[in-house]
């Protein structure tokens, strides 16, 4: 149990400074990229929560994917590569009583409701096939649902993208 | 592992999710930030499916993956279409829904 | 007292082919809707026929139903249960959650069945007529079909997520068939006003929905087998079920502010008089049977819900008796003022609505039913005949004092049904808004609601009056305006210009001569309603004794305690009811009319019915016929003699004047939500946020670089440039500096907007800690 909560230690750190990273950088590129850490980070964090499957899928999609798309975009907008000054609002600043507040809020429910609870130790990776029983079971009508989502969204991003 | 572990974690992304779409001028930042967002949501949702020992975690961790794809797909478009119209993108120039 | 009940004898229940299939009833009209909207173009009548058919054949099947049913209800013992005819499938089930959709047919849902099926059908029939040549015919016949659809589906649903459906269907046509003729600016915007303010409302719907659902679930699921969605579930968990008094009063009042929305009532009655922007045959069918009906049949169909909740015939007063209160008379005033014979209508209709739910809120069920069924008729009648007047006799004009009078001479048989069911509406004896508005009125004071039974004398006589003033104007005195021939040109061009119906007025016959009788297609309507609005109360008629009574028979559910095999092999494994639970078991005497045993569930409260005296109905006869003479007395002074007392009166008199205007303004309710609500919240914020953002945030930093930039302007202005072209750079500076103080206001605004937004999070979520700890 040592071993895995030094992994979270350690895990835990490179995502939050990755994530401090993406959200003060003034390049555009170099911030997809430090998101880029923080979801591989996410997806260890998502095994040592013994879901084998969604760390898998996190890695193909997000870093497959998403940070492709991310990539294109900022090379089809044009943005500089190079540093840049007006990547942040004129007023920034209000973000951080928000966020603050926010995240003073957040963790004093999460202590007062869960305290030291531990998880369980002795859980086993979670089988892709129970997944897929709950999806195609119970859950089918979201996932009909979240079908009809993507197919809206390719047909939304293709009549916004296209040139005429 | 305790469970606040992953809870507080997920916290701290979150806002730090919250404070980059507050901050960010950029339209793609601000999707990034929303990634940060959703990724903290994830980690809450298979830290409880492990404390609970259910699978239903898992399951929404997985809808919200595909949401996010479809999301930053249809994000990323309006984006090229407004850097096509006004050769930027940055969020504090629309002001055309103002009342 | 349980042993007593399974002494009677049960028979058992007979049911049909009909009621075992009354789901299909909705699904008719559904159907003939996707025909309309797809092939009714290429038919030879432009889809009304579908329309027309289907809804007949709704109607053929809901007649059916009843016949079924009330053959059930004879074959039944005296004191036994008729059982609902309940039938339920899965519609979708979701993470373990079963959705069902189906049928729950008892004699409250057949009594509407019947009603929608059977003036949906008389509309259409006189819309074929009303409308020909309109240029949206096709749309607008499969608008009215699948909001008849909706209203359908709602009575016979099962379950609360069925209801649902059927409730935002209505709203979706009411949106479309009060915007029909929508090129003109007033119809859009009260299609709009009408959305908005019932969808206001529908949110109650879906919390009380889901309050309701979370609190009665695993008692329903344990005990019935049903899901908490389900109507009989709810009503017995309400009853029976032990249900947490908050979870029910949240539920009940959340439910209730749905039905304030959909049915007019008081603060949010403002979008009813509105809609008749809509075709005339739109606001009969809206204002008779469905849409505004939804409202009061919700409170009625989920009865023991409402009866816990607001705890009826527990205290004198409660939430739903005082809103109905307030609302008759509220309403009835207004009407006195309108000058456009529709919007005298509307008022009367949400005052009768009022009448309903005060009916239900002081434990009038059966009445406030009847009234429903009744009020229908008379209702549907005078909204058409209103129709028929302006179709054959006024040009499209609705104004009573501009465009009408003296129509009686032209138009008999609109004058005579118009008079049928104003007496009706008004509640003279032998017509059949007597029996059920009385019985209300009765009723509401034998259960101690002594109040709210003055307020429905004074609604009776309000009622009588300005219908009475209505009438007079319509149909006495000398013809004016349109209907005298007068002005009729320029009517005529006005109305070319945008009127949808210039298709039809270029070939009418009334266009070359002064007012006449409708055709066939618009009276046989009008006089079958008035056959009703006639003697439509003989099917409760009290005053001539309890066999007259048959719908309290056929319709009022039974309140005995039946016994339940799932119940029953639960309760042995609950041990011994604690003391609380035997002193609960003790209130709910009172409530069920017998015992609870704890394998007993009862489906309905106990409710009395005030014994009829002639001397009561007499009294109230003569309060509505005061009112009918008094106001008629004024009518002739005031219209035909302009007696020099009351011919601007309400100029005159402070007092009266006052009170006029702010009868015209409608209270300033209107202004309340437009002017005072949205303004005053969307403009001091954004005032605020203006200010806030461009004095302090960007103030700091921009008036720093701003002083900065002036200083060393008027230096290099005054020193350097002074001479050459001072003017040139001093017009650039302004429009620089003009500039810079602009754009603050400009920037950064989203962004200010989400870190609002996310520290109101912060707060909200420091709020439900703090209360729960």
């Amino acid at each position: 149990m040592v071993a895995q909560n030094i992994a979270f230690g350690i895990i835990a750190v490179i995502m939050v400074v990755g994530a401090l990273r993406v959200v003060t950088v003034n390049n555009v590129v170099h911030a997809a990229l430090w998101l880029v850490l923080v979801l591989a980070g996410a997806a260890a964090q998502y095994i040592l929560l013994t879901a084998e499957f969604v760390a898998v899928t996190q890695v193909l999609v997000y870093i497959g994917a998403v940070m492709v798309l991310f990539l294109f975009g900022t090379m089809l907008t044009r943005a500089q590569l190079g540093k840049e000054k007006l990547l942040n609002n004129p007023t920034w600043y209000l973000g951080i009583p928000a966020s603050l507040l926010l995240l003073g809020v957040m963790i004093l429910a999460l202590i007062s409701s869960f305290g030291d609870e531990k998880l369980p130790t002795d859980s086993e990776l979670v089988s892709t096939q129970a997944i897929s029983d709950q999806i195609f079971g119970p859950y089918l009508l979201p996932f009909w649902a979240l079908s009809f989502v993507l197919l809206v969204a390719v047909i939304g991003a293709i009549v916004l993208a296209r040139k005429d | 592992m305790l469970v606040n572990q992953f809870l507080i974690l997920a916290a701290v992304l979150f806002c730090i999710g919250v404070y980059g779409v507050i901050a960010r001028r950029n339209a793609v930042m601000v999707l990034m930030s929303i990634e940060l967002i959703l990724n903290s949501v994830n980690i809450n949702f298979l830290a409880f499916a492990l404390r609970n020992g259910s699978v239903d975690g898992h399951v929404f961790a997985l809808y919200i993956i595909a949401v996010a794809a479809a999301e930053v797909g249809v994000g990323l478009a309006l984006v090229l279409l407004v850097y096509r119209n006004r050769k930027s993108i940055a969020l504090d120039e629309l002001s055309e829904m103002k009342g | 007292m349980f042993a007593e009940a399974s002494t009677v004898a049960d028979k058992a229940l007979s049911s049909g082919w009909f009621l075992e299939h009354a789901f299909i009833i909705p699904i008719i009209p559904a159907v003939a809707f996707a025909l309309i909207i797809f092939f009714g173009k290429k038919l030879p009548m432009k889809g009304s026929e579908l329309g027309i058919l289907s809804m007949l054949a709704s109607l053929v099947f809901s007649v059916g139903a009843a016949l079924q049913w009330i053959s059930r209800v004879n074959g039944a013992a005296k004191e036994q249960y008729v059982e609902p005819v309940i039938r339920s499938w899965t519609w979708w089930d979701s993470g373990g959650f079963e959705f069902g959709i189906g049928q729950h047919i008892d004699g409250l849902s057949l009594t509407i069945l019947v009603v929608v099926a059977f003036i949906s059908s008389l509309v259409q029939i006189y819309s074929l007529e009303y409308l020909r040549g309109d240029r949206r015919y096709t749309h607008f016949f499969a608008s009215l079909t699948l909001f008849s659809a909706g209203m359908l589906n709602m009575v016979v649903a099962e379950n609360m997520i069925q209801l649902i459906l059927g409730w935002e269907i209505m709203g979706l046509c009411s949106f479309m068939l009060i915007g029909h003729w929508w090129e003109e600016g007033a119809n859009s915007r009260a299609a709009l006003k009408a959305f908005f303010t019932t969808r206001t409302g529908d949110i109650g719907l879906l919390v009380g929905t889901s309050v309701l659902f979370f609190s009665a679930n695993s008692w329903t699921q344990e005990n019935l087998g049903v899901s908490g969605f389900s109507i009989r579930g709810l009503s017995a968990w309400a009853l029976t079920g032990d249900p947490s008094h908050a979870a029910i009063t949240v539920g009940a009042v959340a439910l209730f502010i749905a039905c304030i929305g959909k049915s007019g009532q008081f603060p949010l009655h403002t979008w009813l008089p509105d809609a008749m922007a809509g075709p005339t045959p739109v606001s009969s069918l809206l204002h008779s049977s469905t849409m505004v009906v939804a409202g009061v049949f919700l409170v009625g169909r989920l009865y023991p819900v409402f009866f816990e909740g607001m705890n009826i015939l527990g205290s004198g007063v409660n939430l739903i008796t005082v809103i109905g209160g307030i609302t008759i008379v509220v309403a009835a005033a207004l009407a006195f003022v309108q000058t456009d014979i529709k919007k005298v209508l509307a008022y009367s209709t949400v005052s009768q609505l009022g009448y309903m739910m005060m009916g239900l809120g002081a434990g009038a069920w059966l009445p406030a039913v009847f009234h429903i069924f009744t009020h229908a008729f008379f209702k549907a009648c005078l909204f058409l005949a209103a129709g028929s007047i302006s179709h054959s006799a006024s040009h499209h004009s609705f104004e009573m004092k501009k465009d009408m009078g003296g129509l009686r001479k032209f138009m008999p048989i609109t004058f005579t049904t118009w008079v049928i069911s104003t007496l009706a509406l008004c509640g003279v004896f032998p017509f059949a808004g007597f029996f059920s508005k009385d019985e209300i009125i009765d009723n509401v004071g034998h259960n101690g609601y002594t109040v709210f039974m003055v307020v429905g004398l004074v609604g009776a006589f309000m009622t009588a009056a300005y219908m009475t003033r209505a009438t007079y104007l319509t149909f006495f005195g000398e013809p004016r305006g349109a209907s005298a021939g007068e002005s009729h040109d320029d009517h005529g061009d006005a109305h070319a210009t945008h009127d949808p119906h210039d298709a039809h007025d270029s070939h009418d016959a009334h266009a070359s001569h002064g007012p006449h009788e409708s055709n066939l297609l618009i009276t046989v309507p009008l006089m079958i309603l008035a056959t009703l609005a006639l003697s439509a109360g003989l099917f409760n008629a009290t005053p001539f004794g309890k066999s007259w009574e048959r719908m309290a028979k056929w319709v009022e559910p039974s309140s005995v305690v039946v016994e339940d095999m799932a119940r029953a092999s639960v309760g042995e494994t609950r041990g011994a009811p604690s003391a609380i639970a035997a002193e609960e078991s003790a209130h709910k005497d009172s409530v069920c009319g017998t015992s609870t045993p704890a394998t007993g569930i009862c489906y309905a409260p106990q409710l009395q019915h005030a014994p009829f005296k002639w001397a009561k109905g007499a009294m109230s006869v003569f309060i509505v016929l005061m009112g009918m003479l008094i106001s008629w007395l004024i009518s002739v002074q005031m219209y035909t003699k302009k007696s020099g007392f009351f011919v601007g009166l309400t100029s005159r008199n402070k007092v009266l004047a006052l009170g006029y205007r702010f009868l015209v303004n409608k209270y300033y309710l209107d202004h309340l939500y437009e002017k005072v609500i949205v303004h005053g919240i969307a403009h001091p914020i954004a005032k605020a946020a203006y200010w806030v953002n461009q004095n302090i945030l960007d103030g700091i930093v921009n008036s720093a670089g701003l002083v900065t930039r002036r200083v060393a302007g008027w230096v290099y202005r005054n020193v350097d440039q002074r001479v050459v072209d001072g003017a040139v750079n001093g017009s650039g500076a302004v429009a620089r500096g003009t500039g810079n103080v602009l754009r603050p206001v400009q920037s950064g605004k989203v962004s200010q907007y989400g870190a609002l937004l996310f520290a109101a999070a912060a707060v909200a979520g420091l709020v439900l800690i703090i209360v729960n700890t």
